[in-house]
Parts: structure tokens; sequence; C-alpha cells
């Protein structure tokens, strides 16, 4: 009989569940569905629909929505454990030594439990940069969606899929949003990709400052929201601009939890760099203490990667399977206004991987059929294939930039764990008429240099 | 003039349809005669390496596909009127009265839906937004004539000539065609592809039907809103056009004789009725049957009919629509003259696409044993050109073609059914994995899931191959495709629980799914 125990980091801000369901994936996916919305009360009028020309929208309405569904959520999580027998602890823990963990709760109560194993899924928080002004004045991702107030003009600092997913959102709600990045937009990501996704976020009304750092923050007016003034400069050059907004969301990176539990007295080795948990089959360098999620190095920061892995750990351990967890093309979404779809190798990957010679990538611009009536943007949806010619010519990166890119993406994962080739895309039927269904019939290669907007029907 | 009055002679023995012709130049005056007799000359006469009739997606990709190969190439597309009176450009069914059209109204009537959830995620939309009906129209229609257009450029660009005529055979390599300006061409073909396609179903035996009602040729280019309408027919035609008739504001009432979406998934058809019926709010009127159809002097249609206990009824409406199946166009093109065989249904017999002629092939909706979808006739068609003309031995695989329903609750599916699964392989041998899940969007939106659903029909043995993947709910389309493309792959249940999941999606739910029909779970799943 095992005693499985879950322990909380202390002061939470919010319920049981994690960043996914709090701060992360579902409150942003949310009000990246009312962004959504917001484009279909437009596409509504071609569409016959007499909406009116201009519709406002209300962030306390959203914002109490987004809390309540989290807030069943939480629920969701206290009731599972408790049916699972799973004790509960709403409590900081630290370590004192390899077995033994120290709580500390709201009250002060101090409890000390021995486990013979441990699981550390700590996870992550935004990281804030050594500027002045911007603990005080600077929101994150934490903040972000359970505001009191509309953010109003805001800007987002960072070239990550949290600066960018919450730039586009913000867009779509009517107001006014800038972003600023130092270098390259989603780094680690398919860059052919990642600039479409600013291109298009470009065009669609957010701004951005490119190759520009924030120097520090001044609050001008108090307020609901407040005016803040954030002094930037160039990469390049010293020269300081200013801009005025009444947000400053800071989106620059995540920092693991992992300092400040004690690990110093257990001898688990951290990378000194980012904080995260070199592991082995999620086994860190102390036998019997693990890291899953977020803070494993070498993972990925992603929800159902941390579930599968935790899932399968607690198999290996109590139950009698040995199956570890695969880490090969896991896929993964970005949610920007125009939804991005990944799976395996981006392009300059597969090149360095595989070589240039072996890889054929083919790809084709689409046009949704559901774009044509509404009078949206032809160009950029977007879709290309990278196949290892050397293996067959199998498919190891699959990249999707259009609407419910998530939802088409999945599938294709599916067929990449399956082994799946050019040829077995090919030979599928497409369903028709959905944008999903250009990928069966993908003829057109990179290398040729031919025109590829497909045409419709 | 002589001569050519001889000419004109000569032809008009052959051909009776010239004799009209003859005779008329005769009778004319001199002048006159010999300027109509020039343009109503020995119909001209061409050779072609292939001739394929009809210009919808099988007709159209193979004839591009065998002009790429530098071949002669002609297609001849016409279309007669529906008994209402509605034409339509080159693009065959798909384009025109098809898949087009179709998921633009079903967009419009999400629109609608989406416009009511827009309100719980913070936008101050008004209560009721009205909608135009004319305005939707004349954008889609806008739309399929730009594809008409844009089909008309392609076969100009790939050299392909089109005529605008009905096509019919003379003899096995040899198409009179009579063109839509009233000039006629003898078209000589090597090799003839047979792609007319198929046209809504009238029911004889009940009255009114022809004269007063209309089908799905009608409704997409319909001037007046359709108002109350009545659908006849438990085809997806028939769900799809209630569902989205009645997402617009139109009240619709659908009249099944026996089931909906014969040949589906049967648990799968009733999610998706049971959706159309109760959230969507059609009045379905199961094992029911029109007898008449009258017009009144207000236009409006009174219906006879009758109900599963035989009792008879009637019910005013404004529109009354057939979706009870379609019927080759196959027994109007000179078939008789060839030796190619017909099914009793009017559709072509043939084996790999080619009919009991080796010359003459059949491809899409009219093919015996085929599948009636566009991208199926688009991708044999293609197969099949470069198998006539290229050094191919491909043939089109028609085994795991996904589809998708665009019902307002849409339903997607690969695979065997599970009817089917039990039949082929034995329930004992099988295990079907299922859930029941809430799309996160509903959340905020307060919308009831409870005919979100999917399956998984296994084999029980080993890595649990899967034989049929089913699924309801928003996106379906999209979400099915990629599963597809996994299934041509040979996709285990093993597979698909060791596959990680894209999150938040809806699609995530098909890798997580983990309860079967065999333990008597609640196979209701929650989100994170």
């Amino acid at each position: 009989m095992y005693l499985s125990v879950v322990l909380l980091p202390f002061p939470i801000q919010w319920g049981l569940g994690g960043t996914c369901v709090n701060v992360g994936c579902i409150p942003k996916k949310l009000m990246h569905q009312a962004a959504l919305l917001g484009e279909a009360l437009k596409d509504s009028k071609n569409y016959g629909w007499e909406t009116p020309e201009k519709v406002q929208h209300n962030w306390d309405t959203l914002k109490n929505a987004v809390q309540d569904h989290i807030g069943s959520l939480n629920w969701n999580y206290r009731v599972q454990l408790r049916d699972k027998s799973v004790t509960y602890i709403n409590g900081y823990a630290e370590f004192t030594d390899r077995h033994t963990i120290k709580t500390v709760n709201k009250r002060n109560k101090v409890q000390t439990f021995k486990a013979e194993k441990i699981l550390l899924a700590t996870g992550m928080r935004p990281r804030y940069p050594d500027i002045p002004g911007v603990k005080e004045f600077a929101i994150t991702s934490d903040d972000l969606f359970s505001l009191r107030y509309c953010p109003g003009k805001t800007l987002t600092i960072g070239a990550s899929y949290v600066s960018l997913e919450c730039a586009g959102f913000l867009t779509g709600m009517g107001l006014d949003v800038t972003v600023m990045v130092r270098s390259i937009l989603l780094r680690g990501f398919d860059q052919q990709m990642a600039d479409m996704i600013g291109t298009y976020m470009e065009k669609h009304g957010t701004h951005f400052l490119r190759k520009c750092v924030p120097t520090r923050i001044e609050q001008i007016e108090e307020g609901t929201p407040p005016l803040l003034r954030v002094y930037y400069k160039k990469t390049d050059d010293p020269q300081e601009f200013s801009i005025d907004v009444n947000t400053v969301l800071m989106a620059i990176g995540r920092d693991a939890c992992t300092s400040e539990i004690g690990l110093e007295k257990t001898g688990v080795l951290t990378n000194p760099k980012n904080g995260k948990i070199p592991v082995v089959n999620e086994q860190t360098n102390v036998p019997n203490i693990y890291a899953i999620g977020d803070i494993m190095e070498g993972g990925h920061e992603l929800t159902p990667v941390a579930i599968e892995a935790g899932k399968l750990l607690s198999r290996r351990l109590y139950g009698d399977s040995s199956r570890q967890c695969d880490y090969i093309n896991v896929p993964t979404t970005v949610f920007t206004p125009l939804e991005y779809g990944a799976i395996g190798y981006s392009e300059e990957d597969a090149t360095d991987t595989f070589g240039e010679d072996n890889i054929e990538v083919y790809h084709a611009y689409f046009q949704p059929l559901e774009y044509t009536v509404a009078h949206r943007d032809e160009a950029g949806c977007y879709g290309k294939i990278i196949c290892n010619k050397a293996d067959g010519d199998r498919v190891v990166g699959f990249h999707i930039l259009g609407p419910n890119a998530g939802e088409i993406t999945q599938g294709y994962a599916v067929a990449m764990k399956c082994g799946a080739t050019k040829e077995h895309f090919d030979t599928t039927i497409g369903i028709h008429p959905t944008c999903s269904e250009v990928f069966t019939t993908m003829d057109v290669t990179k290398a040729s240099g031919l025109d590829v907007t497909t045409t419709g029907c | 003039m002589l001569q050519q009055m001889a000419s004109v002679s000569f032809i008009s023995h052959a051909l009776p349809t010239s004799s009209i012709f003859s005779h008329f130049c005769r009778r004319k005056s001199f002048l006159e005669g010999s300027r109509i007799c020039r343009r109503y000359l020995s119909p001209a006469s061409q050779s072609y390496d292939l001739v394929v009739i009809g210009g919808g997606s099988g007709g159209l990709a193979c004839a591009k596909e065998a002009a790429s190969l530098d071949k002669k190439v002609a297609v001849l597309d016409f279309v007669k009127p529906s008994p209402r009176g509605s034409v339509w450009g080159l693009g065959g069914t798909c384009v025109n009265v098809g898949c087009i059209p179709k998921k633009l109204m079903h967009q419009a009537a999400l629109m609608g839906q989406a416009t009511e959830d827009a309100k719980h995620y913070g936008w101050q939309v008004p209560e009721k937004i009205e909608h135009s009906w004319d305005t939707l129209i004349e954008a889609v229609q806008n739309y399929v004539r730009s594809l008409n257009w844009g089909h008309r450029v392609q076969l100009n660009e790939k050299k392909v000539q089109y005529y605008n005529g009905w096509g019919m055979f003379l003899d096995d390599h040899t198409i009179h065609a009579k063109l839509k300006d009233g000039k006629e061409e003898i078209l000589h073909a090597k090799n003839i592809v047979i792609a007319t396609g198929m046209r809504p179903r009238y029911p004889s035996e009940v009255s009114g039907a022809i004269e007063h009602c209309i089908s799905s040729d009608d409704i997409f280019s319909l001037r007046k809103p359709p108002g109350k309408t009545l659908i006849v027919g438990g085809s997806y035609v028939a769900l799809e056009t209630a569902g989205f008739l009645q997402g617009l504001g139109f009240p619709t009432t659908v009249m099944v004789r026996s089931i909906c979406l014969r040949g589906f998934d049967q648990q799968m058809s009733s999610l998706v009725t049971d959706h159309l019926s109760g959230e969507v709010g059609v009045d379905i009127r199961w094992k029911s049957v029109p007898l008449s159809v009258n017009k009144q002097t207000d236009d409006s249609l009174t219906v006879r009919w009758r109900d599963e206990s035989c009792k008879e009824h009637e019910d005013q409406f404004d529109t009354v629509l057939f979706a009870i199946g379609r019927d080759p166009q196959t027994r109007n093109i000179g078939l008789g003259n060839t030796g190619v065989q017909l099914a009793p249904n009017g559709k072509i017999v043939g084996f790999a696409e080619q009919s009991s002629v080796s010359h003459i092939y059949a491809i899409g909706d009219i093919l015996q044993g085929g599948i009636e979808l566009t991208p199926v006739a688009i991708k044999a068609g293609k197969l099949l050109a470069h198998r006539i003309f290229g050094a191919s031995e491909k043939y089109f695989d028609y085994s795991s073609v996904p589809t998708t329903v665009f019902t307002p609750l849409e339903f997607s599916s690969v695979g065997l059914s599970e009817e089917s699964a039990i039949e082929r392989f034995g329930e004992e041998n099988l295990e079907v994995y299922h859930s029941f899940y809430t799309p996160l969007e509903f959340t905020v939106s307060s919308r009831p899931a409870s005919s979100c659903y999917i399956k998984a029909i296994c084999e029980k043995k080993g890595k649990q191959e899967i034989l049929g993947l089913h699924l309801t709910g928003p996106n379906a389309g999209e979400i099915m495709q990629g599963f597809a493309v996994a299934f041509r792959c040979g996709l285990s249940f093993e597979d698909l629980s060791e596959s990680c999941g894209i999150h938040p999606t809806s699609a995530e739910e098909i890798v997580k799914l983990n309860i079967t029909k065999s333990s008597g779970e609640d196979p209701t799943v929650s989100g994170c």
C-alpha cells in the first residue's frame, strides 16, 4: 500500500492543477477563443448576419467566465484526488534529507513526511529581467488571466509563444498591442513558420518593436489600469526611446522552481543555467528521487507529455510495466491568431540532422474555404512536410499555419508515430472540403521552385 | 454552294439531327441559305486521345492529368436544368451544388451559433441578430462562379478543349456533342472517360413532387428565402441541409422513411440526429412518408403525409426539398450504342474504372462499387490518366476512405462501422474504446456537449489494430484527416495510446481513449 502525497509550493494565488489549468493552456485557449469569436463576428456579416459594424468587448465578462471554469477544474482535481485516496497537502514543501520533506501551510502549521520515493513536479514560473521598475509595474502570464481590470494598451515583452499568444488574443479583443522582441521569434521553432506568424500578426493589427530591449519602467499615473512608460533601446544603439502603455506583460522565459526547496540537502543535481533537473527515464542522480514535467532537463514543456510521463512512471514503479515515455515526435501547437501546429523536426534541424541532400520539403499555401465568402486574407495559410529521402521518404517534420491547426495536427502526430512516409500521405484520400486535406495532395517540392498557391475545388 | 448543299445532305443522312438544318437550308433564299448552311454545315469533327464526358471533380482531374502527359484531350460538360430551372457552370456537383456551397452554408449557420457564444466570451452582441438569405446566396454564388471561371482558365492553360455541350455516344469511339449555342460537333476518341455524375431523384409516387418541390440542385441559388421547410429523406444531404437551414432561422422538418445515414455507423447516426432534433431544434418525423404536395394560391405547399401508425396528416410549408437519393446520369448519353454495361441502378459496371468496353472508363459517382466523394473521383481520375497514357500500374485504393458529414454537429469517420466490424470479425473479437468529451470552447459558452463522442473499434488481439474510428464534434473533418493517414499506416490502439496529445484540443481526446464499451464504465471524460 503506497501513500501518495501531493504538496504545493506556497503562497499560491490559484487552486490545484498547476500552470496548465490556472495560468497556462486552459485560460489561454479560452481567451484565444474569445478573440476568434471576435473575428467570427466580423466574418458573419459576409455570411448574411446583420451583425453591428463594431462590437465592443467586455474584459470582466470574459475574465469571470474563465475564472469560473478554472475554479471548476480546481474542484474536480480535489475530488479526483480524494476519490483515488491521495492525501492533499496545501503547503510549501522543502527537503530535509533524501527521504524527508517538511511542509508549512498558510497557517504556519509544520508537518514532516517520510517517503520511500519522491517525485518532483514543481514546474516553472515566469522570469523577470533585472531592470528597474519591472517587479513593481510589470505583470506576467501569472497575472493576466485574473487581471481585475482590462489591460488596455499593452506591451508584451518577449518572443516566446506566451508573448505572441497573449499579444494575439489581446489584439483580437480590440486592444492596442505591441510586442517587443530582442531578436528572433519563437526560438527553437521552425523559423520560416515563426516569421510567417509574425507577418500575419503584424498584418492583423499587432505592432512589433524588433531588435529592442527594455531598459526601465516607470509609472506615470496610478490606476486600474495604470499608465506606464517603458524605456527601451535598440540592441545595436544606445539611444533610449519610450512607449506609454497601460500594461506591460513580461514573457521572456520561465524559471524552474527547483531552488528554495532544499534540493542541496539531497544531492540532486540541477543545471546551473536553468535550474532544470537532468534525469534518465525520469530518475535523477539520486535513485529514490524522480522529476517530470517542465523542470525535467531534455523534456518538453507540455502538459500532455508531463501527464504521460507521470502515468508511465507510476506504472513502472508500482505496476509491472516497463514502458518508457516516448519523447520523439511530440506534437505542439502555438495558439496565435493564426494557429501553428508542428510535429518533429523544424526544417533547420532536419537539415542539420539528416543533411540537406537527404531532405525533401513538400509545401503548399492553401485558402480555407471559410475565408472566401468572408473576404479574408488569401495569403498566410501554409503547410509543409519534411521527408527523409534516405529513409524511404519518412515524414520527419510536419508544420501547418492555419485555423484549427491544433485539431488538424493531432492525427498527423499519430501517423508519424506509426512511421508514416510521403506515400502514406499521398495514398490517403482527402476529406473535402477541409484545410487538412491539403496534406494529402502535396506535390510541389521547395527544391522545384514552382508556384505553390493551391486553388480551391 | 451546291457542293456545300451536297455535303449537308450527306450529313443529314448520317446524323438525324442535321436533317432539320439541311431542310432549312434548302428552303431559304440562296444568299441567306448559303450563310446559314456555312454555319450549320456538317458538324465539325475532331479527334482526341481522350474525351471526358462530364466536367466535375473526376472528369476535370482526369482530363488535366492526361493533358499534362501531352495528350489531346476534350471535356464535355452540360447541365440540364433541374425541374425548377436551376443550371450552373463548369465544375460539377461539388463546386456548384454540393460540397462547396454546402460547407459555406454550414459555415453561415455556425457563424450564427458563434454570435451566440460570443456573448459569453465578453462580446456585447445584440440580443437577436437577423440573417439575410439574399446576402448569403449572393456571396455563395459569387464564389461558385469564381470557381467555374477558375476551372475554365485551368482547362485553357492545360490546353484541354472544353465543349459546353451534351455528349451522346454514336458508337464506341464517337461522341456527338450538342453545344449550348446550338452548334454540333463530332468527337472521335481513342479513349473515353464517362464522369457524368448524378442528379437528385424525385419520387414518382408523390404527386406534385416534380412540379412544386426543389432539391439540392436548387437550394444554393434559391432567390426567395426558403421559409418553413420540409426536407424528405434520411441522407447526409437531407441532414446537412436541415442543419444549416434551421441554423439560419428557418423552421425545418425532416421526414424520414426508415433510418438516417444508411451505411454509416448507426450509433453515430443517432448522435447526429439527437443533436439535430435536440439542440438545433429540427423537427424529425421518423417512419413517415409524404403522399402528395399541392400548391396553394399564396404559393405555400400543402403536404399530405403518413406517419408510422399509418395515420394521415396535412401540413403547410413554404418549401419542400427532396433528398431521397441521387440517380446516375447514364441513361441518356447513348450508351446503348456501345457495349458498356450498366448495373440495375444505372451505374457503370467495371473493374479498376474500366467498363465492359476496354477503352471506355468510368470515374466518380457513376462508378459501380466506387465511393461518391470528390477526392476519390479526383485521385482515381488522375491515376487513371497515368494508367491509360503513362506507364503507371498504380490503381486507386477504395479502402479506408475517410468522410465527414457536415451536420451542425460534424461527424467524421474512417474504416468500418461497428455493425460492419461485428459482422466481419465477430463481436467477441472486438474491443471498442469510447468517450463522451466536452470541447473546451463549450464550457464558457455553456453549450451542452452530450453528443460529442469518439469511438475506436479495434481487434481484441495483439496490438489491437483499429478497424474503424468515428467522431462527432466541432471540426470533425479537420480532426479526422490526420488520423486517416495513420489508418493507412495500419494504426493500432497501442499506437494511439503511445501518441502524445496536443493540449488543449478536442482531437487529443482520441489519443486519450481508454474506456471500453465492454467494461460498462461511464465513458464521460473531463478535459484537463
